[in-house]
Order: C-alpha cells, then sequence, then structure tokens
C-alpha cells in the first residue's frame, strides 16, 4: 500500500481549473519528484494535499485512510507535513520561535527536544540564531529554517515546494544533500521543483505535471534520458 | 498619428506631474496648518502650566483614568486588526455590554458582596476586593463571549470576501447592539444611575499611608535595579537575562510601580512650589483603574509572547496559510483574539462605569471612538501602542478640557490623530509598510 495516493485530482480557482485529473502514488521511504513549468499545477497539487484547497472531484489517500476533506490541522497531526513555496517563514517570530511552531500539534515536550536537536545538527547555523527575527535572517537561513520547521513536526511525509528557488547553487547543493539525508532517516519525500537536474539526480521516481496533467512518469534516470524531458526541462537535447 | 500619440501621453503625464505638485502643496499647507494649531495648544498649555503647574498636574492624574481605560478597549481595536485586518466598529458596543452586565449583577444580584452571604464575619475590605474582583471578570467573560459570537456569526462568513464587506458588517453589528440595548425591556434608551462595586474614596495629603507611598517606590525601584541589571547583563552576552528581562512581573513591577509611586506621592504628599501649595488628590477609583488596566496588560502581554496560543497569534497574524501548514487552527485562534480582545473591553467598561456612575446603550461610541484613535496613534497592531496611545489620548482629552476649551474637548481629542499621523504615518510604534508580501 502506498503512503501517499492521489487518485483522479481536478483543482479550480473558482471558474479556473488549474488541476484536471492528476492520479500519482508516493511510497514509503521514496523520494518522488513532481517536475513542470511555471503554472503547472505543482503548488496546488500540494496545497491540496494539505488541506488549503477543496478538491473539485479525486482522493487523497493516506496511509490508506482517505484524507480529502480533512481539514489542514488534522493532516498536520497525521504528520503529513508541507515545506510551502517560498519559505514563508514567520518574519516577526523568533527562529526558536518559528521552530515552536513547527511542533505546534505536539504535545510531547521531550519529543520535541529531541527533534529540536536533531534539526541543530542538520543546520547547526540556526542553533547560534535563536534569538533572532526570523525575518532578519539572509535567504538561504531562512529556507533552512524553513526545513528545520517542518522537521519539528516529526513528518512521516514531506512535501517540499521548490526548496532550491532563489538559493546560490552551492546552497543548492547544501539543501539536496540535507533532502538526502533527511529521507535517509526515513521520511517520504514529494519533492516539486523546477531545477530539474537536481530534483531527478536525488529522487528515485518521478513525475512529469504539464498544465494541470500528468504526462509522463518514471524512474528517475529513465527520466533523465528521455529526450521529451531533456528537451524541455535540463536544457537542450 | 504616432506623434500626436506621444503628445497626448506628454500632456497627460505633465497632468499627473502638476496634480502632483498640487497634491504636495496641499499637503505641505496642511501640515502647516496643523503645526500652528499644534504650537498654539503648545502655548496654551505652557501658560496654564506657568499659572498653575498644582492645577495642571492634577489634570493629568485625572487624565491617566481614561488613558488606562481607554488602553483596554485599544488593546482590542489592535489585536483584532493584527489578525484578521478588520476594523472592529463593534468594539465599543462589547464594552457597553461589559458595563450593562456589572450593572445588572451588582444591582440585581448584590454579586459584589457575594462573600458576605457565605461568611458572614468576613471583613468589609476582603468582601469588596473578592467581590469587585469577580465583577469584572464575570463581565469579561460574557463580553468575551460577545465578541466571539460576533467573530463566528458575523465576519467568518465574510472572511474571503472583499474587506469593505466586513468593515460595513461591524457598522451593522455596532448598530445592531446600540438599538437592541435601546429596547425597553433590554436596558431602555435613559441614563442609568450605576451602583459603584465600592464606594469612593478620595485620597489628599496625609491621607495615605507613608508605608503605601514607600512601597510603591521601593517596588519601582527594586524592578529598575533589576531591570537595569538584566539589561547589563544581556549586554554582556548572557542569554539567560535576555529572556529573564521580558519576564511579566518584570513588567508588572516596573509599570504597577512606577505609576503608583508617582500618583501617590502626588496625592498623598504636601508639596510647596514657589510659593504654591500643591494639595492634589487622587481617588480611589483612578487607582483600581491604574491597576487593574496594568495588571490586564502584563497578563495579555505574557499571553500574546510566551503562551503557544500567544505564538500561534502572532503567526496567523503574520501569515495564515503558512500558520494552517503549521497545524494551527486559524479559525480557532480568530475566536481566541477576539474573546481576549472582548474580555478587555469588557473590564473597560466595568471601569468606566465605575468611574463615571452612570450606564446608558450609547455609553460604547466615543469611548471606542477614541480607543480606535488611540490605537491607530500607538501604531495599529501594536500592543505597546495601544497603552502609549492611550495615555497620551487620555491627556489630550483632560488638558484639552481643562485648559483649552471644554465642549471642544473631542474635536481637539481627534484632531490629535491628523496631528500625529502627519508627523508618524503608521502611529508611533507601527511598523513601516510594505514589509509583508
Ligand atoms: N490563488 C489563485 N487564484 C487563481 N488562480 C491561481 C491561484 N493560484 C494558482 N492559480 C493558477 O493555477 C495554475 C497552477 O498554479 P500553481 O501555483 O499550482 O503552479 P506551479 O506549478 O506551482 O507554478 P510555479 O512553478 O510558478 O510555482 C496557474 O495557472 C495559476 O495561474
Ligand atoms: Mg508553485
Amino acid at each position: 500500500m502506498s503512503i501517499l495516493e492521489i487518485k483522479d485530482l481536478y483543482v479550480s480557482y473558482g471558474a479556473i481549473r488549474a488541476l484536471h485529473g492528476i492520479s500519482f502514488h508516493v511510497e514509503e521511504g521514496e523520494i518522488v519528484t513532481l517536475i513542470g513549468a511555471n503554472g503547472a499545477g505543482k503548488s496546488t497539487t500540494l496545497r491540496t494535499i494539505s488541506g488549503l484547497l477543496r478538491p473539485d472531484r479525486g482522493e487523497i489517500l493516506y496511509d490508506g485512510e482517505e484524507i480529502t476533506r480533512l481539514g489542514g490541522d488534522a493532516i498536520v497531526r497525521r504528520r503529513l507535513i508541507q515545506v510551502p513555496e517560498g519559505r514563508r517563514i514567520f518574519a516577526p517570530l523568533t527562529v526558536l520561535e518559528n521552530l515552536e511552531m513547527g511542533a505546534f500539534t505536539r504535545d510531547d515536550k521531550r519529543e520535541v527536544q529531541a527533534s529540536m536537536e536533531w534539526v541543530f545538527e542538520l543546520f547547526p547555523r540556526l542553533k547560534e540564531r535563536l534569538e533572532q527575527a526570523g525575518g532578519t535572517l539572509s535567504g538561504g537561513e531562512q529556507q533552512m529554517l524553513a526545513v528545520a520547521r517542518a522537521l519539528m513536526a516529526k513528518p512521516r511525509v514531506l512535501l517540499m515546494d521548490e526548496p532550491s528557488m532563489g538559493l546560490a547553487p552551492i546552497l543548492v547543493e547544501e539543501i539536496f544533500e540535507v533532502i538526502e539525508e533527511i529521507n535517509e532517516q526515513g521520511v517520504t519525500i514529494l519533492l516539486v521543483e523546477q531545477n530539474a537536474q537536481m530534483a531527478l539526480s536525488v529522487a528515485h521516481r518521478g513525475y512529469v505535471l504539464e498544465t494541470g496533467s500528468i504526462q509522463l512518469e518514471g524512474l528517475s534516470a529513465e527520466l533523465a534520458r528521455n529526450p521529451q524531458v531533456r528537451e524541455a526541462y535540463l536544457g537542450g537535447g | 498619428m504616432g506623434k500626436s500619440a506621444r503628445e497626448l501621453a506628454r500632456a497627460a503625464r505633465v497632468d499627473i506631474a502638476l496634480d502632483r505638485r498640487d497634491g504636495v502643496v496641499l499637503n505641505r499647507l496642511a501640515q502647516g496648518l496643523f503645526a500652528l494649531l499644534g504650537l498654539g495648544v503648545m502655548y496654551v498649555l505652557a501658560q496654564a502650566f506657568a499659572e498653575s503647574p498644582a492645577i495642571f498636574v492634577q489634570q493629568m492624574l485625572n487624565g491617566l483614568q481614561l488613558g488606562f481605560i481607554y488602553a483596554l478597549i485599544a488593546l482590542g481595536y489592535t489585536m483584532i486588526y493584527g489578525i484578521v485586518k478588520l476594523i472592529n466598529f463593534a468594539h465599543g458596543d462589547v464594552f457597553m455590554v461589559g458595563a450593562f452586565t456589572s450593572f445588572y449583577v451588582i444591582s440585581g444580584l448584590d454579586l459584589h458582596r457575594w462573600p458576605a452571604w457565605l461568611w458572614a464575619g468576613l471583613p468589609e475590605g476582603v468582601v469588596i476586593l473578592i467581590g469587585t474582583i469577580t465583577v469584572i471578570l464575570l463581565s469579561m467573560v460574557v463580553s468575551a463571549f460577545l465578541a466571539m459570537a460576533m467573530e463566528r456569526f458575523a465576519y467568518r462568513p465574510l472572511r474571503n470576501k472583499p474587506r469593505i464587506a466586513a468593515l460595513i458588517t461591524a457598522i451593522g453589528v455596532s448598530f445592531f447592539l446600540e438599538y437592541f440595548g435601546a429596547l425597553p425591556f433590554v436596558y431602555s434608551n435613559n441614563y442609568i444611575t450605576y451602583t459603584r462595586p465600592f464606594e469612593v474614596t478620595v485620597y489628599t495629603a496625609g491621607s495615605i499611608s507613608p508605608w503605601a507611598i514607600g512601597g510603591a517606590w521601593g517596588l519601582f525601584l527594586l524592578s529598575l535595579a533589576g531591570y537595569l541589571l538584566l539589561k547589563w547583563r544581556s549586554r554582556q552576552g548572557d542569554l539567560r537575562a535576555q529572556s529573564w528581562i521580558r519576564h511579566p512581573l518584570l513588567q508588572l513591577g516596573l509599570l504597577l510601580g512606577g505609576f503608583f509611586s508617582v500618583v501617590l506621592t502626588l496625592a498623598g504628599v504636601q508639596i510647596e512650589t514657589g510659593g504654591e501649595i500643591w494639595d492634589l488628590s487622587a481617588s480611589n477609583v483612578t487607582l483600581v483603574i491604574m491597576g487593574s488596566s496594568i495588571i490586564l496588560q502584563v497578563i495579555l502581554q505574557y499571553v500574546v509572547n510566551r503562551t503557544k496560543l500567544g505564538k500561534a497569534m502572532r503567526a496567523a497574524a503574520y501569515d495564515k496559510d503558512a500558520a494552517r501548514l503549521m497545524g494551527i487552527n486559524v479559525d480557532r485562534v480568530i475566536a481566541a483574539t477576539f474573546a481576549l480582545g472582548g474580555g478587555l473591553a469588557g473590564a473597560g467598561g466595568v471601569l468606566y462605569a465605575t468611574a463615571f456612575k452612570q450606564v446608558h446603550h450609547l455609553m460604547g461610541i466615543i469611548p471606542g471612538l477614541k480607543a480606535f484613535v488611540a490605537a491607530v496613534v500607538g501604531g495599529i497592531g501594536s500592543i505597546p501602542g495601544a497603552l502609549v496611545g492611550s495615555l497620551i489620548m487620555g491627556q489630550t482629552e483632560v488638558l484639552a478640557a481643562g485648559f483649552i476649551s471644554t465642549p471642544m474637548r473631542d474635536a481637539i481629542a481627534f484632531s490629535l490623530l491628523i496631528v500625529v499621523l502627519l508627523v508618524w504615518p503608521q502611529g508611533i510604534f507601527g511598523e513601516p509598510p510594505g514589509e509583508k508580501v
């Protein structure tokens, strides 16, 4: 049984339909990437999974349970967590408070503390900035904080929306290393990216989304060899 | 053809430029006028002060009472605006309902004396203390529920609609509460004499125990010393000191000690300067208002900065969708914000009725508007701003009434808004715009 399964999902913004019946699945322990151009519907997919948008039709199954109609907080409680596009950290809150918000639904103080230690191991730089307002961090640090904040929820499945956006190449490398490390520690990852090359290099499988429908799917290596993908997303033949 | 289009465009640009220049001139003119007005007011006040500093300071003491009441209302405006970007025009009416709740439980049930029902031999002071606190808390609870109901049934359905819809609804809710109260079987549209939960005592020179004055100074100096010490330690990089410096007990000591030491000294000690004997007074109503307002502020500050709910409130105020992704139930957080704001306004209503000894179904309008102005002056969205703006508002009002023109007091108080906004468009503690996406 897949840990996350999307079946024939239709989503609209008012009269404009953004997703035209997409289906895909993510198995436990995998990194799966969803690649596609601007406006393909990648963020819409993740926002719908997280309960911020209601689909017109279709089903979202998480660990065998239908979560399509659940509220955002119920989904977070099931440890299906999203790192949103554009970081969206809470600028007026301190770094520590941002991390605490990540653990909002968790009650066991000792376990939250353990997650905090884990996060500091992954991002030692955050530890030096705990009392600083989130908005004063550099762009790269903010992205680290956004990932760290999501990890504070102790995710089983992590949905990541363009984590490499706007980062210098060296930081892109760093963030993808972190993604692999998180995955090795047992977190399943659904990775949305425009940087198809990096995404396909860390993911096990991938889907190509175009204007609201899934056009291609396959193992990352296959996709990276596919002429269409190379043409459209990997910068030429 | 192409040329004439370009000419048209240039002409249009010139028009716009002219318009803008006119705007600048007008703005300068307005600023100049208000600056003149401000200088005039300053001059009159300075003269009044020179004539009799004692009377002037007495007015300022009276203004404190108003300022602290406005602060309780302003906090609700500011918190609610912070999280839903709505000016809740019905907030002043929540204040009114708080006042009426206390009126009914005092006049109808004698609730302010409930400890005496249980223990007949209890000392009067204890009965009144516990009774008054009970009345205030009960009115806060009723007002909190009212504010929550308002949010649930009037504002929440409009959450994702254009903001103007919610604004107009707020005005509607306000009228509803005001004129529902006017119905003969509700409050009626008369002024009703309010029974205070405690008797008024006026303290003048010699009537305050030196222990009380000394105690207030002790508290203030001790907190100040602690504050300075912690400040110094945190400069040295002591992280523990950095978190202690925001400790609610320290804030409480500073604020209570600071205000009480000054007020008690001025009222209780006879001062003589330049041949004038200062015979100032302060009533216990002022002290109660000051004390409860400060305590509630500090509690609020604690809730907002230190508790999980408060952090969720700040997170949701900044970015609702991101808050949802943390598993924060934003609807519930907004409801809690209305409850907190409503509760504070309710407490303000009880204190206001106690100070002025009457209640009326329209009593919330003017204090509500003034508190709104105070919140804007302080910087809407800022909690310390609400307190500072309110204290300024209280002072402006009594000084204007006392030394400039009593009938014009409200006009002058509201002009304050314009003057302050000319200087600080964001209010005193406001954040510059465009910081949030
Ligand atoms: N709030 C909205 N209201 C109306 N239309 C929207 C809204 N958000 C997205 N859309 C539309 O839905 C479609 C999919 O958008 P989505 O944000 O999911 O794309 P994306 O694949 O994440 O793109 P990007 O790579 O630029 O982030 C686009 O055509 C977009 O214009
Ligand atoms: Mg997107």
